[in-house]
């Protein structure tokens, strides 16, 4: 078992230490020449106003949120596909019954209107 | 235990070099696939007295070199640190998530089982999903550590935009789980190799062809191209949460979108187009539907499914090349409305369809 | 699992841990965060958890904490130069954590002579931590808890509509 996981850290390691190259090269091989302009924000040649910072955005966090409600869900169905054929129709309507108060839960958000203007 | 992670290494490079390398060309591919679909001529200039080798030229030498040599402009007033970590987070899962790919079927070299596949472990799939739910980090990272409002705005909405696909994609791969009752994906490409009515190879996509459908939407949108690449809004948000990044970081962002396509080109043929397994290839030859066979030595077999593999990666690469170049992109409103309100619910009942029909054929 | 293995895992995980509750900016405490649990699903892994240690990472590290950094950026939560300043903070930090010390210790103290064996009849199979093994499990005996999951996670989303639509109207 352990040796399965060996060919994980490995991989790990070497996609670390090539991504690592890659930007340690890019920061040796550049010129560094730090001027004023160079280091304000992006906008196209206008000069930038107000702080960085608007307005409190809640649709995000919703987001967020539902994303981990249906995630765990998703995250509960991975061990059900594997072992579904041996738990049968009464397992079916177990995971029914689950899959459908998440789906009340969905419908809920969407009635709400917290899934639009996203 | 020296042999064993000698081998680990190696494979490793080789997926990565393998990866790095499909990004690159898939650079050129990409200007010139669009020049050829808006009737133009497209990247042409680069080439080694007059040599251009057909893009070799400007994907290995030109670009990275020139990528290399700029200079790495940081902001004023961000923070250092998370600015230079995040393009190093966006590419690291992505590659790792590739490494499970399985390549060709195991190989018995002096009397040792070698998997072509450079992370193989029994929970595959699981492992890829984790790793491209990691994915989101770099975005949000980039977004933030610009320290300028158009790049913050435009990674809360691409890491939105990702998270809400994920469900969507996670949904898909349950169903094929469901078909191949196992998360190991060489066991998912070796279930495909058998035949259905005696002709037609038992591809996955003929057993879930909707989860086919909606896991090639979300990962398009996981990857944020077009018809979904709002968050980087090149029409308006100049490069949204990337605006800032120059240099070898710049390009790090655009690998890590290649490399994305890429995988996304081979989960979709890992899971649902048979993976290393060419039509009427078994280990010792062809076994042809109406009975002739062509025995074929060990290494051949090999080979030729490995470069099935390669052909259909290409194959899904280009297809998204050409969905990228003819859709119109979609409104974010749009975007996450299809994808909680249309994918989701979809995806969900192609979960318990899935689950009755096998039910009912097998009781 | 040979103890040099776990005591690197174990020193890197306090070490990432250490770094969620003394860094000073949300957005490194965060990143900690991850690592932390990461590191977690890594000693899952140890364990021969390896579905629980996939979950982890998933759940966890690529949702939970993605949250927390939604947050942090949309509140633009920067560094809170004054969080270590107050004695009776370090005290009550001091005083919970020394007390949850004691009970951890006390419980395997108390466990040391007749091991822990979860509840599971007849000891441990030979098959633990594998996905088909849990599956069975959590849907036949531990199916109750199961479907009282689906329906915190249902109160869970409405009270985080509630709390949001409040914040807009």
């Amino acid at each position: 078992m352990q040796q399965q996981y060996l060919s994980i850290l490995v991989t790990f390691i070497v996609t670390g230490a090539v991504v690592g190259l890659m930007v340690s090269l890019g920061r040796l091989l550049g010129p560094t020449r730090p001027s004023a302009i160079k280091g304000e924000s992006f906008e196209c040649g206008n000069p930038s106003t107000g702080s960085a910072w608007g307005r409190f955005a809640v649709k995000f966090y919703l987001t967020a949120i539902l994303f981990i409600v249906f995630d765990v869900e998703v995250v509960f169905l991975y061990p059900y596909a594997i072992v579904f054929r041996r738990l049968g129709w009464f397992g079916f309507v177990e995971v029914l019954i689950f899959a459908s108060v998440l789906l009340v839960a969905l419908l809920y958000v969407w009635r709400k209107g917290a899934l639009e203007w996203d | 235990m020296g042999i064993e992670i000698a081998i680990a290494v190696l494979k490793a490079v080789v997926v990565i070099l393998l990866l790095l390398g499909l990004a690159g060309m898939l650079g050129w591919v990409e200007r010139k696939g669009s020049a050829l679909i808006q009737d133009r001529i497209g990247a042409n200039r680069a080439s080694v007295f007059g040599f251009a080798g057909a893009g070799l030229v400007n994907t290995l030498m030109a670009d990275p070199l020139k990528f290399l040599v700029k200079e790495d402009l940081v902001p004023a007033h961000v923070d250092r640190f998370l600015h230079t970590l995040a393009p190093c987070v966006n590419l690291f899962p992505v590659v790792v998530a590739f490494a499970a790919i399985p390549f060709a079927d195991t190989v018995h070299i002096a009397g040792r089982a070698i998997e072509l596949q450079a992370v193989s472990i029994n929970i595959g799939l699981l492992y890829v999903l984790a790793m491209m739910s990691l994915g989101v980090y770099g975005v949000v990272l980039a977004g933030w550590a610009s320290n300028d409002r158009l790049s913050l705005l435009g990674g809360i909405r691409g890491s939105a935009q990702m998270i809400s696909y994920e469900i969507g994609m996670g949904l898909a791969l349950v169903s094929v789980v469901m078909t191949y009752g196992t998360l190991d994906l060489q066991g998912i490409v070796r279930a495909q190799g058998h035949l259905i009515g005696g002709w037609l190879p038992a591809w996955g996509v003929f057993y879930q062809p909707l989860a086919c459908l909606i896991f090639l939407i979300a990962g398009i949108a996981e990857s944020k191209r077009n018809p979904f690449d709002m968050p980087e809004g090149e029409s308006e948000l100049v490069s949204g949460y990337f605006t800032e990044y120059s240099g070898i970081k710049y390009l790090m962002f655009f690998m890590s979108d290649f490399a994305e396509v890429g995988l996304v080109a081979g989960l979709m043929t890992t899971l649902f187009f048979g993976g290393w397994q060419v039509p009427y290839l078994l280990a010792d030859g062809f076994h042809l539907p109406w009975g002739a066979t062509v025995a074929l030595p060990g290494l051949v077999v090999t080979l030729l499914q490995v470069a099935s593999v390669m052909v259909k990666v290409l194959f899904f690469c280009w297809l998204q090349i050409l969905i990228r170049w003819t859709l119109p992109r979609l409104r974010y409103d749009q975007l996450m409305a299809f994808g909680w309100k249309g994918l989701l619910p979809l995806a969900l009942a192609n979960v318990l369809v899935t689950a009755m029909v096998v039910l009912a054929v097998q009781g | 699992m040979s103890p040099v293995v776990f005591m690197m895992m174990a020193v890197l995980l306090v070490a990432a841990a250490l770094g969620v509750v003394l860094h000073r900016s949300p957005i490194r405490s965060a990143l900690s965060l991850v690592v932390t649990m990461f590191l977690l699903a890594v000693m899952f892994l140890l364990l021969d958890a390896h579905m629980v240690a996939a979950l982890q990472v998933i759940v966890y590290a690529g949702a939970v904490v993605v949250l927390f950094l939604f947050v942090i950026m949309l509140l633009n939560l920067r560094e809170d130069a004054r969080a270590m300043a107050r004695a009776s903070k370090v005290v009550a930090a001091l005083v919970c954590g020394g007390l949850f010390l004691f009970a951890v210790l006390w419980f395997l103290v108390s466990a040391a002579g007749r091991g822990i064996d979860g509840g599971l009849e007849g000891g441990v199979p030979a098959t633990f931590g594998s996905t088909e093994l849990l599956a069975e499990r959590l849907f036949t005996q531990f199916l109750f808890a199961f479907e009282v999951t689906s329906v915190l996670l249902l109160v869970a989303i409405i009270g985080a509509v509630v709390l949001a639509k409040r914040k807009l109207a």
